[in-house]
């Protein structure tokens, strides 16, 4: 993948340091939103496959970690003042974390995009959504993958039994993020990892980031397991609504293979997600209820701000 | 906290979910026909209303208890 177009001040002066290594001199302020969310994504990217024109040392680049630092703080404080303002519920006892995580779940009114798939999407903005959605399924599993290392015993081993199913059970052409690889090349989409960046949203790539800060700090490792519950949760219906959404459209094939694959892969990491590692590691320890529900919360809440925007677009009517 | 062996059954009962199986290689379903199990663990569906039995997709979730 190569550096993504900047959008604003600071990505420019990141895109420009990460192309030219010599460069020095501090980095300016984000002109947006928009700025700021694609400078993380960026930097994010460079602990995940890099990008072909940049220099992989930029990785440690103490500069550069000192500006994804800047962004990460302004990131979870954004977050974490959403799940306050949603009336955070309080820390529950860690036996109580898997019904916790399922009336949080059961509560989330955002709007669903599945639906709108299913029912009235026309084909173009079905690809207008696989392509919003490439970004994060090209590499799919891969943020709660830095997290196995952090978790004690029963947490992790249940995490790894979740992987290893997202992985392909060991069989490569069965890995999620080359199933969905798969299905955008048979939609005529670009398979390439990464392809679509330039066309992501800010809400998207805020989706991404969380996912991504969660991910690859061990302080918010009960954040990310509420995060990868939320999300396998939340996967399976809206799953089988995008498999008769892509068949209403002539678009059966690969591509359906892969949100079908989800149907029932998540019906059983949802249960693994909650309980097995979500409970236990809230059982081990306790500090960490609280964060689960601030990781799952943070799911819902960004894929609901992201259907939010695409559907403002699609249906400003409604 | 000290080393110990840990719960880890074969079999495990949802409250008002699926049944989880681990490492089976084959399931029977209602009818008699006999699927390969190419997962780890797989999730039976227990409310018959699933829409890709005998696994479980999640529609319990949407019928009122």
């Amino acid at each position: 993948m190569r550096l993504p177009k900047p959008r604003g001040g600071l990505s420019e002066w990141l895109v420009a340091r990460l192309a030219e290594p010599g460069l020095t001199g501090s980095a300016p302020g984000a002109d947006s939103w928009d700025d700021e969310s694609i400078s993380l994504w960026t930097l994010h990217e460079l602990s995940f496959r890099g990008f072909e024109d940049a220099d992989d040392r930029a990785e440690w680049d103490p500069d550069l970690l000192g500006v994804r630092r800047d962004l990460e703080t302004a990131l979870e404080e954004r977050l974490r003042a959403r799940w306050t303002e949603a009336g955070a519920v309080a820390a529950p006892a860690p036996a109580d974390v898997p019904t916790a995580l399922e009336d949080l779940v059961a509560a989330d009114d955002g709007p669903s995009l599945a639906d709108f798939v299913r029912r009235r999407a026309d084909r173009d903005q079905v690809l207008e959504l696989l392509r919003q959605r490439s970004v994060y399924h090209l590499k799919e599993s891969d943020p709660s993958a830095f997290v196995v290392p952090r978790l004690p015993v029963r947490a992790k081993a249940a995490l790894m039994a979740l992987q290893f199913d997202e992985y392909g059970d060991g069989d490569p052409n069965r890995l999620h993020s080359h199933l969905f690889a798969r299905g955008l090349e048979a939609v005529g989409l670009r398979a390439e990892y990464g392809a679509y960046v330039d066309d992501a949203i800010p809400e998207n790539l805020e989706m991404n980031n969380a996912g991504s800060l969660f991910g690859l700090h061990r302080r918010l490792r009960g954040a990310a397991m509420g995060h990868l519950a939320a999300f396998e949760m939340t996967s399976s219906l809206p799953s089988r609504k995008m498999v008769q959404g892509l068949e209403r459209l002539g678009l059966e094939g690969p591509m359906a293979d892969y949100y079908d694959e989800h149907v029932e892969a998540d019906a059983i990491h949802e249960h693994l997600a909650a309980r097995d590692i979500c409970g236990t590691l809230a059982d081990d320890e306790p500090d960490q209820a609280a964060e689960v529900l601030f990781g799952a919360f943070t799911c819902l809440d960004v894929e609901a701000r992201f259907a939010t925007a695409m559907l403002r677009v699609w249906e400003p009517q409604r | 906290m000290s080393e110990r062996d840990f719960d880890h059954p074969d079999v495990v009962l949802v409250p008002h979910g699926p049944m989880l199986l681990r490492g089976a290689e084959s399931v029977q379903d209602l009818e008699g026909t006999v699927h390969a199990v190419d997962r780890p663990v797989v999730a039976l569906c227990r409310c018959e209303k699933s829409s890709r039995l005998p696994w479980c997709d999640g529609t319990h979730k949407v019928i009122p208890r």
